[in-house]
């Protein structure tokens, strides 16, 4: 059997409110799949319906070619990480690993040396003896990571397991599952807010809004071909700009600067055009505009800059590619490369650039 | 095509789905058709056929029946006003001052709350009856003092017994407020009087009116101290549903059903006045940094500890004049003084059986307490939707129905068949179990709200089924609130008397029934002994349950 994950048209609805609307998706056998999105906008609910901790309302729900949606949840084979790691208070540590082989009876004389290689692949072998409440959150974190992954799952699947850290022990953290679901090949799924953690460490991402799916690809398709306004914001910053198509991609913003971008559709009127910090740069012609502020952070300075109609926008220049600075009250002109730009329709929100 | 059982995972798949079906059943049958029966009852007369308004007719218009109702509500409302008066100042100085002596005043308190509920009167005709030791004593000296029996009497015993109640409540309150909310009205320019008026006592208003009504419904429903101090003109309305019951035995009882009827239907106004005027407005907080205890030392700390221990001491000392006077001579009716154990020695064998039918009831009461108290605690907190609230608000109906109409109820209904079981060992235990379940339900229900879900989730996850889970993981984790619940059903068992009364047939009497008994009967030495036993052990088992649960216990 293989272990792909496959949902088609999936529904959840609470009583009126409809929290997701037809989600289809299609997971790849050993892939780390990440379910993205601000909060409410039904990435856990999607995760406990696979898990079978939330009722499914509509659509299928396979592992590989199994229909799971009326397999009780202690029956579906998954492994869990929380977001509160939700270790058994009353057991040890090694009591907690070993949980899950004893309640699928596993033969005692492999228990133990199957959790001892669990916690060893989790650095936390030393631990083994202790109770939860003697142990760090980073440290928790590692014994529920152990427990879900040493029954040998189909699916792995993590809901914000990283929220309850420190900033560094989350980026610690995200390498130790990163190098861990490589090794051992399961099919995760993995939900989080933060964008930045879903590019590190997915193989392909979902970003979800309001019960939809609002682009799947893989890191890098998603962060530079954002498929509509809002994936534009919510990965990395984007600058938005009012502009008017006409035929041949033609782009005219605020009768400014006319560019001719690579275009998918025949669209032509209102539109919006995204464009990130550092595809933004200072140039001899373009959109002219006045420096209002400069903050260095090292490897880039990052420009505020004020565009004739008042608008304002962020520039990034990277201070390997320049040696001047740009002083507050400076004018200027900015550009970009239209074929890294992404340009969408005013009114449906549609991506015209290919 | 897929088929419906592909897709979903049928009802009766769901275990909790038949916790629930047994749930239902066990308070239709001992609470709700119970409770029908009384209601067609009342409405039933034994000289006409059909229904009838000759039952309340005859309520409203003799004196004596209606001058009970008047009697009732005056020693319900009185002593909730009084129980205010003493509880609202005791928890503030308890909460925020380094008194002397705190955890004695605290284990005092609970322990007059959970007293046998005629001792405190048993206690008061001791000292100041007609031939009380306080009264002798003074009239030596052409001293009178004011009469104990009726309006007065009662509603200072009722006051002195429930006054925790409101204690328990407003200073669990008070701890809750996060001391910033205080600072900022200081920091505001609010003095510390004005303060106490305009931020604390709105906060924790919502709690006195909770505990206010508690004590309401616990002096409507009182049996014992009416029937001691009552006499015979001042009667209440479960005295007047005991005594019309014993009246009409062989009747169906259908006078003392409408007297039941319009006792509920009075604690239900009080319940829903309440909930709508009070209970909308409440101010649910948790404390970051709960109030800080004021350090005050020499005479003040003086000051502040005197009111406290004269209020707790004054309300447990019932209970060391019980038990000094256990061990004084008597003349059968009255105390002559000397140190005796004849008191104990002329119980004989009959202290044996009590002692056993006290044990055995309550024990095995206890058993079905914390089975049914674990999962439907479960059911109310996890499993929220229609069938949660409705359990909820049947948890609610041993407050609303008092003691004495519980027993008329199973007496009308377990009569006759279906199911017959007056005379029998059941349906005392049955009572106890209905009317004391709720004290684990809540205390498990408070642990269980604290509790994380997603550690059930993840046994179910990892391959345990769901019901599985929920003994080997969630009840385990569960046992310190449901322990310490499971202790205030059992002390409240032990000491009931209200409803078992009615529903003992002599032999099947108890510690309390047996008590009681023999001080009506006037038999002082026997009743005197047998309510210090009682005493003595609620209070090691409280005291055994305050250790363990560390002070924390909820009423």
């Amino acid at each position: 059997m293989s272990n792909a994950v496959i949902i088609n048209n999936a529904v959840k609805k609470y009583g009126d409110f409809i929290a997701l609307k037809g989600v289809s998706l299609n997971i790849k056998e050993g892939e780390f799949f990440t379910l993205l999105g601000p909060s409410g906008c039904g990435k856990t609910t999607l995760l406990r319906m696979i898990a079978g901790f939330n009722s499914i309302e509509g659509g299928e729900f396979y592992f590989g070619d199994k229909l799971i949606n009326a397999v009780p949840a202690h029956k579906r084979d998954i492994g869990m990480v929380f977001q509160n790691y939700a270790i058994f208070p009353h057991l040890t540590v090694e009591e907690n690993v070993a949980y899950g082989l004893k309640a699928r009876h596993v033969p005692k004389a492999e228990i133990a040396p199957r959790v001892a290689e669990a916690l060893e692949l989790v650095q936390i072998a030393h631990l083994a003896k202790r109770k939860p409440n003697e142990l760090s959150g980073g440290q928790q974190q590692r014994v529920a990571l152990a427990r879900a992954f040493v029954i040998e799952p189909s699916v792995l699947l993590m809901d914000e397991p990283l929220s309850n850290l420190d900033a560094k022990l989350r980026v610690q953290m995200r390498t130790v599952i990163k190098k861990l679901q490589r090794k051992l090949g399961i099919t995760t799924i993995y939900v989080t807010h933060d964008q930045e953690e879903a590019l590190a460490i997915s193989d392909r991402i979902a970003v979800m809004k309001d019960g939809v799916i609002m682009q799947c690809g893989t890191p890098t398709e998603i962060y530079a071909k954002p498929q509509n306004p809002f994936v534009a914001g919510f990965i990395g910053v984007s600058n938005f700009l009012d502009c008017e198509v006409s035929g041949g991609g033609v782009v005219n913003i605020k009768d400014e600067l006319k560019v001719t971008v690579p275009v998918q559709s025949d669209y032509t009127g209102p539109a919006k055009l995204s464009a990130r910090p550092e595809q933004l740069f200072f140039a001899k012609e373009g959109m002219p505009g006045t420096v209002q502020f400069s903050t260095f952070l090292g490897d880039f300075i990052e420009y505020e800059v004020q565009l004739n109609d008042g608008q304002n926008l962020i520039v990034n220049e990277y201070t390997k590619d320049t040696t001047e600075r740009h002083e507050a009250g400076e004018k200027v002109f900015l550009n970009f490369d239209p074929t890294r730009i992404s340009v969408y329709r005013a009114d449906t929100e549609e991506v015209i650039t290919c | 095509m897929l088929k419906r059982k592909d897709l979903t995972i049928p009802f009766y798949m769901d275990p909790w789905f038949w916790v629930k079906l047994m749930v239902f059943i066990i308070f239709l049958l001992f609470l709700v058709w119970p409770f029908s029966s009384i209601i067609v009852n009342a409405f039933k007369s034994s000289k006409v056929d059909g229904f009838t308004m000759a039952n309340f007719e005859k309520f409203f218009k003799k004196k004596y029946y209606y001058g009970a109702l008047k009697n009732s509500v005056s020693v319900s409302v009185v002593p909730s006003l009084f129980a205010i008066v003493l509880g609202v100042p005791m928890a503030y100085l308890m909460t925020r001052y380094n008194v002397w002596g705190k955890k004695i005043w605290h284990v005092l308190a609970i322990l007059s709350l959970m007293s046998p509920p005629f001792l405190g009167a048993y206690a008061w005709i001791m000292m100041f009856g007609r031939a009380g030791s306080v009264t002798t004593f003074l009239k030596q000296y052409g001293i009178a003092i004011p009469t104990i029996y009726g309006f007065g009497g009662i509603s200072t015993v009722l006051t002195l017994k429930l006054y925790p109640y409101i204690y328990m409540y407003t200073s669990g309150a008070m701890e809750s407020i996060d001391s910033s909310l205080e600072e900022c009205a200081e920091n505001l320019g609010s003095g510390k009087l004005r303060r106490f008026f305009t931020v604390t006592m709105p906060v924790v208003t919502p709690s006195i009116t909770a505990g206010a009504l508690v004590v309401f419904m616990s002096a409507l429903a009182d049996f014992g101290t009416p029937m001691l101090l009552g006499g015979q003109d001042f009667r209440t309305l479960p005295v007047l549903i005991y005594n019309e019951y014993l009246s009409e035995i062989g009747g169906n009882g259908n006078l003392a059903s409408a007297i039941s009827i319009i006792i509920v239907i009075i604690t239900l106004v009080m319940l829903l006045v309440q909930k709508t005027y009070v209970g909308r407005r409440n101010y649910i907080m948790s404390a970051l940094r709960p109030p800080k205890e004021i350090e005050v030392h020499g005479f003040k700390r003086f000051l502040v500890t005197l009111p406290v221990f004269l209020i707790s001491f004054v309300s447990f000392l019932p209970q060391i004049v019980v038990c000094a006077s256990s061990f004084q001579h008597t003349n059968y009716s009255s105390f002559t003084g000397g140190f005796t154990l004849e008191n104990y020695q002329n119980l004989g064998s009959r202290l044996w059986s009590t002692m056993r039918n006290t044990f055995v009831y309550s024990l095995t009461a206890m058993v079905f307490i914390v089975i049914i108290g674990i999962l439907m605690s479960y059911v109310i907190v996890r499993k929220k939707g229609k069938t949660g609230g409705l359990l909820d608000m049947l948890l609610m109906a041993p407050y609303v129905i008092p003691g004495s109409v519980l027993g008329l109820c199973y007496i009308v209904t377990f009569n006759v068949k279906p199911l017959v079981l007056t005379g029998t060992a059941a349906i005392i235990i049955i009572s106890y179990v209905i009317r004391k379940l709720p004290y684990t339900v809540r205390s498990a229900s408070a642990f269980l709200m604290q509790m994380d879900p997603s550690v059930e989730e993840a046994s179910i996850n990892l391959g345990v089924a769901p019901m599985k889970t929920f003994w080997k993981v969630t009840a385990r984790l569960m046992l310190p609130g449901v322990f310490s619940g499971a202790i205030l059903s059992w002390v409240t068992c032990i000491n009931e008397l209200s409803c078992s009364i009615m529903l003992s047939s002599g032999k099947n009497n108890t510690l309390t029934i047996e008590a009681y008994t023999n001080i009506v009967r006037n038999s002082v030495g026997s009743g005197a002994a047998l309510s210090a036993i009682l005493t003595i052990t609620s209070a090691v088992i409280l005291i055994i349950c305050l250790k363990i649960s560390k002070g924390k216990i909820r009423v």
